[in-house]
């Protein structure tokens, strides 16, 4: 059987001395390697950038970003202007989100109370980065009863009720931007310094870090060579997915009425002022929380994309 | 014979880690050796010995619970910060795992260049060349240098590891199982490449590991190790001709032999159970519950380590009985 077909390809192709040559290896030495180097920043990019959802949310937010500070130089509008004779007008060519109770352009204001939503966001979520990752960092490195006494007051810190403290906070130091940052931030950095502390934990027995010790290397170095590099990817992940969280409850607290003071406005507040009118006028509703969840969203999506980007298992 | 000249001398190391209430890891507990300038020590015992603790703490990784380790006639625990930095650019260690021992965000230039920017002995150009002349004495070429370690198959990040440690001109390496993580045919080329450097660079090793025939290829003198304590101590043909501690024939017998004839006739020495924690342990000799000479004195006594005959040492109580 196998001699038969053997016959047959040789009789109809016959295999002459000329098809056949030595390929070689054109000096290729054995300990090259064929890809182009990445840096390790450059690869994450490479893997974010393949993710299409993630790469969708980027382009989301880029845009609500542009629209935030664009949007009321092309309306032309201002957001505190009251016109009465213009009270609760729908969506039209003029006012595109209509305009509210009291006749101000709610587009214009849309955009505004955005800013002030996002920079609560980024700001809460800044102090929480600083003080989670140098308390974190600090009890990681120390250990010992520095770390058990950190990390005590941590869980205190941690099961305190945040809404009585917002309440109080907010009864002492008035009702402004800084006082609503600074209770939020107040006992969101638990979360970040437990986790640096856990990542600190694990990296400082790595091998790495033995060797630079036994490279002579001091504790400055140790770590801004080796535990923050290992450790920045993580905190990355971490700070995407909670700026949606504080934009998230800032919009709660205004909603019921612990936020910013007219005549600022925000997203949270936009909502509030919209569910009194919900029965006949829908779209003051609306149009805010569509902005949020467009945030929010794009936040979360970038933030997935971002930890599987820096995920090492997946890594090809 | 010339009197050699001693390197490092540990007096009495001891290495406990506490690991809750009252309980006490004696990983190293008590022990004693001399390595001479440019000769090689091996270091063998099985896994959880304090093989790889022991290297550690001669290095001055982990603080000593006890005893001394004199490097060069100082004892290298009690040093400032500035003499500590000293000692660290004279000697080095090489690690067992080479995929934690490379810090995956770094180039490999900047990996070897470490302990040079830590020194300060090379700057720009110089410090290039540097780095590839070292990737190059460790089998790997100048293109690698701006690379990232994920880059790399085992057997070439161990190079780069011995390639960070040689950077900085060290006298005295330990080498902590620099060859147990890669397979056989890379374990040869990374032996004889670290043979070589000490041939050419005068180097002294520590070399600890627990493929004794590995051990034997490379080393002048062998210590034995059982759990936290030195059993015995020979010149390394010496050792592995004629061992004299029970536990270390049982060990020598389980060398395979490239030969089934002879592989067929040897009598292996089998050890009856396991190897005991570590925490906690009881008084005298730590083999005695796994020992089939093991008599009342041996659980009572902690046997010396003792010159039986000259250079060869052995903790054991029966050890004359035995080789009668």
């Amino acid at each position: 059987m196998v001699e038969n077909q053997k016959k047959i390809i040789e009789e109809n192709i016959p295999l002459t001395d000329d098809l056949f040559q030595r390929v070689g290896t054109k000096g290729l030495s054995g300990e090259d390697i064929g890809k182009k180097s990445l840096t390790y920043w450059a690869d994450v990019w490479r893997r974010f950038h393949s993710n299409k959802m993630a790469t969708l949310g980027l382009i989301l937010l880029i845009l609500v970003v542009i629209l935030l500070f664009v949007g009321p130089i092309i309306s032309g509008k201002d957001y505190q202007f009251i016109n009465a004779s213009i009270k609760n007008t729908l969506p039209n060519s003029e006012y595109w989100f209509g305009t509210d109770d009291m006749g101000r352009d709610l587009f214009t204001r849309v955009c505004v109370g955005g800013r002030i939503s996002i920079y609560i966001g980024l700001c809460c979520t800044l102090v929480m980065f600083v003080i989670g990752a140098l308390v974190g960092a600090l009890a990681g490195l120390k250990g010992g009863i520095v770390d058990d006494l950190i990390m005590r007051c941590c869980e205190f810190i941690g099961n305190l009720p945040y809404l009585i403290i917002v309440v109080i906070l907010s009864m002492v130091m008035g009702r402004s931007l800084f006082s609503l940052v600074f209770a939020m931030s107040l006992t969101a950095w638990v979360g970040t310094a437990r986790m640096v502390r856990g990542q600190i934990l694990q990296i400082k027995e790595q091998d790495y870090v033995q060797a630079a010790k036994a490279l002579g290397a001091d504790t400055g170095r140790i770590i801004i060579k080796h535990l923050l590099p290992n450790t920045l990817g993580i905190i990355m992940v971490d700070i995407t997915m909670s700026v949606p969280g504080f934009i998230f409850s800032e919009a709660f607290l205004s909603y019921i009425g612990l936020g910013v003071r007219p005549p600022e406005t925000s997203w949270g507040a936009l909502a509030s002022a919209g569910q009194q009118q919900l029965m006949f006028y829908p779209y003051q509703l609306f149009f805010p929380c569509l902005l949020i969840i467009i945030t929010i969203l794009s936040f979360h999506l970038i933030g997935d994309g971002l930890s599987d980007a820096l995920d090492p298992k997946l890594r090809q | 014979m010339a009197e050699k000249e001693v390197l490092i001398e540990v007096k009495d190391l001891k290495k406990y880690f506490n690991v809750g209430k009252k309980a006490v890891l004696k990983a190293v507990d008590g022990v004693n050796f001399k390595i001479y300038k440019g000769e090689t020590l091996g270091l063998v015992g099985e896994s959880g010995c304090g093989k790889t603790t022991c290297g550690k703490t001669v290095m001055g990784l982990y603080e000593a619970t006890g005893g001394q380790v004199i490097f060069d006639g100082v004892d290298i625990h009690s040093l400032n910060r500035k003499e500590k930095k000293e000692f660290t650019k004279r000697a080095q260690i090489i690690f067992q795992d080479p995929y934690s021992s490379l810090n995956p965000r770094m180039t490999v230039e900047d990996i070897i260049g470490e302990g040079i920017d830590i020194h300060g002995l090379y700057k720009g150009e110089e410090r290039r060349k540097r780095i590839h002349h070292l990737l190059e004495l460790v089998g790997l070429n100048k293109e690698h240098a701006m690379r990232f370690p994920h880059e790399f198959s085992g057997g070439q990040r161990q190079r780069i590891g011995i390639a960070r440690a040689l950077a900085i001109e060290p006298e005295f390496i330990v080498c902590d199982e620099p060859i147990s993580a890669l397979d056989v045919s890379i374990q040869a080329q990374v032996v004889n490449l670290l043979i070589k450097l000490q041939k050419d660079l005068g180097l002294t090793y520590l070399f600890i590991a627990h493929d004794l025939s590995m051990v034997k290829h490379i080393s002048d003198r062998v210590g034995v190790m059982y759990l936290g304590n030195m059993v015995e101590f020979a010149s390394s043909d010496e050792l592995y001709a004629e061992p004299l501690h029970p536990y270390t024939k049982a060990l020598m017998s389980a060398i395979p032999i490239p030969d089934p004839q002879a592989e067929k006739s040897k009598k292996r020495i089998p050890i009856q159970g396991e190897i005991p924690s570590p925490i906690n342990p009881k008084p005298g000799c730590r083999f005695a519950t796994r020992c089939k000479y093991a008599t009342e004195e041996c659980k009572q006594i902690t046997p010396e380590l003792k010159e039986v005959l000259p250079g060869h040492y052995v903790a054991c109580h029966r050890t004359e009985e035995l080789n009668q």
